[in-house]
């Protein structure tokens, strides 16, 4: 009953929102200047905007869309979780400027998660490899056939297996290697088995490798071992204005399943935090010996190395920039530098968050886009949700019940927000309207 | 039209009648079941959830899959072992690994598999404690 008669709020709102709304997106540097309107959906995609805000599916239906990459020109290129048609990377086109895509071509024969554009080159990775296509000067890969091989040999075992991937300006490529395991235990994810000392899966994951740019078939050996004691990044950015790498960390599961005797269901659900880290060579964030609680604001000794939920541990490591409730999965990570948005959007953080699946028997929570205003380098206010809804009008007890969960996040030369979804493979573009 | 309720009220009698007798028939199997479904909250619910959908892209769903009501012995290969593969179900995958459940005993992995077998929209025959002992030997 409550459901049905949210859902026929929901239509008078969609049957009302008729009055057409344009976004004046303008070029790169000219905020508000009226060039082609885009013309968003009369129910804004079926999201929750702050106000002024609006926004239009480009696309719809692709698969599961993981990352997501936008051109100079506005075109744009995503990953697909598995090959389609032997497809595994699908290139958009809007040929007409209606926000709406029109033409689609795919190309390489292989899953995964990783896509960046950055100066003459698409870079994309499987669960295992990282590859790169030389774009001509419109951005368009001239050999979709002969990409070169850059990074190969990366470990997959069929946990945060996706190798999210992310540039820097000095030639430098960053990859996540996730941790084939939850917290390392001798036993994963079993009831009381303790944790392994050292931890041997931080050898070979559980961290960020940078590898050069350009070299070929570069492994291990030829990487740098970036940063150490993050569990599984999926959403990374380089941050233009410090010059410096940031992750977001998915926590660790299942401390009530793993260790009833020590946390109720209720302190699983809410413990451990997502963080935020601005990680630097050499860095270690902790994993698995610590988690961060986000209530005490403290690093957690963890119950595989004879944690109680109280003694703390890691002085040595990282701390958190931010800390967000548990479990939400972050999975995109942009700093934002257009000017379409108003002046407090300018450098501050977008975080997609995929939502979570083990907060039962609490509602499960995130499946939206968050927002972090920073200064120099730093938050400067709390963060809020930005774009919420993906999932749909109820709320999830199970993450099959989600319509839609945010992935990646990408930045359109006109300033645009592009989010991808890998339910249903739509892809939304949020843009600012002029007052 | 009274005529017409009446036979439907008798249709409807009948037809719980007889699935009270269909309830009825396996008794041992409504014990296992009521077990099961104590350790399916306690060990599977997190990874598989509540209502048996699971993960998108991680975990399985155990609804009318040829894994859940199919061969017994792969099934019980699966709590004893766990699985360190893709799983293909309907055009979609799912990667994450599964623990080994070997440290339950016979009959606990006999009372969860019969009550997945027999939740969620799913019918199929009962497993034993003896099936589960059967296999554990071939694996030791």
């Amino acid at each position: 009953m409550h459901k049905m008669s949210k859902m026929f709020v929901l239509a008078v709102i969609a049957t009302a929102g008729i009055s057409t709304s344009y976004a004046y997106t303008g070029g790169p540097d000219k905020p508000g200047a009226t060039e082609i309107p885009v013309k968003t959906d009369a129910d804004n995609a079926g999201l929750k905007l702050p106000a002024g805000f609006g926004a239009l599916k480009a696309i719809d239906g692709l698969g599961h869309t993981r990352h997501i990459a936008v051109t100079s020109s506005g075109e744009i290129y995503v990953k697909l979780d598995r090959p389609k048609d032997g497809k595994g990377i699908l290139f958009l086109q809007d040929t007409n400027g209606d926000g709406k895509i029109d033409k689609q071509t795919g190309f390489g024969n292989y899953g995964g998660t990783g896509i960046y554009v950055k100066g003459d080159y698409l870079y994309a990775s499987s669960n295992t490899e990282v590859f790169r296509y030389k774009l001509d000067a419109k951005q368009h890969v001239i050999n979709t056939e002969t990409p070169e091989k850059i990074i190969t040999g990366l470990i997959d075992r069929h946990q945060h297996e996706s190798k999210s991937l992310t540039l820097d300006n000095n030639g430098n490529i960053y990859v996540n290697i996730g941790a084939y395991s939850n917290s390392c235990q001798v036993k994963d994810r079993t009831k009381g088995s303790m944790g392994m000392k050292p931890c041997p899966v931080l050898d070979s994951a559980a961290g960020i490798w940078q590898f050069k740019a350009d070299k070929a078939n570069q492994t291990y050996g030829d990487g740098v071992h970036y940063a150490t004691g993050l569990r599984n990044v999926v959403g990374l950015d380089w941050n233009q204005q410090q010059n410096q790498l940031f992750v977001m960390q998915h926590g660790r599961d299942q401390l009530h399943d793993l260790f009833p005797d020590l946390y109720t269901e209720k302190q699983s659900a809410d413990l451990p935090a997502e963080c935020m880290y601005a990680v630097k060579k050499g860095s270690d964030c902790g994993w698995p010996y610590i988690y961060y609680d986000p209530e005490k604001h403290k690093k957690m000794l963890a119950p595989e190395y004879g944690g109680d939920g109280v003694k703390t541990a890691g002085e040595s490591a990282e701390d958190p920039v931010v800390a967000f409730p548990a479990h939400m999965a972050p999975n995109g990570l942009l700093f934002y530098t257009g000017k379409q948005f108003p002046e407090k959007y300018r450098n501050g953080a977008f975080i997609a968050f995929h939502g979570s699946w083990n907060r039962s028997p609490e509602d499960q929570a995130g499946y939206f886009v968050v927002f972090v205003p920073f200064r120099d380098g730093k938050p400067s206010g709390k963060w809020e949700v930005f774009a919420d809804g993906f999932a749909g009008p109820g709320p999830v007890k199970s993450p099959g019940q989600a319509l839609h969960r945010p992935c990646g996040l990408a930045q359109g030369p006109d300033g645009s927000l592009y989010v991808s979804d890998d339910v249903k493979g739509t892809v939304y573009r949020i843009v600012y309207k002029a007052k | 039209m009274k005529k017409i309720l009446m036979a439907g009220m008798m249709v409807v009698m009948a037809l719980s009648a007889a699935a009270q007798v269909k309830k009825q028939a396996p008794a041992g199997t409504t014990a296992s079941i009521a077990r099961g479904k104590v350790l399916y909250k306690q060990i599977c619910a997190t990874c598989h959830q509540a209502d048996a959908t699971g993960v998108p892209r991680m975990n399985p769903p155990l609804i009318k899959t040829k894994y859940v009501l199919g061969d017994k012995t792969k099934l019980i290969k699966v709590l004893l072992l766990g699985l360190n593969e893709d799983v293909e179900i309907e055009g979609e995958y799912y990667s994450n690994p599964m623990p080994s459940q070997a440290t339950l005993k016979d009959e606990e992995i006999a009372d969860v598999l019969t009550f997945v077998r027999n939740s969620f929209g799913n019918k199929a025959p009962a497993i034993t404690p003896g099936q589960v002992k059967a296999v554990r030997a071939t694996i030791k």
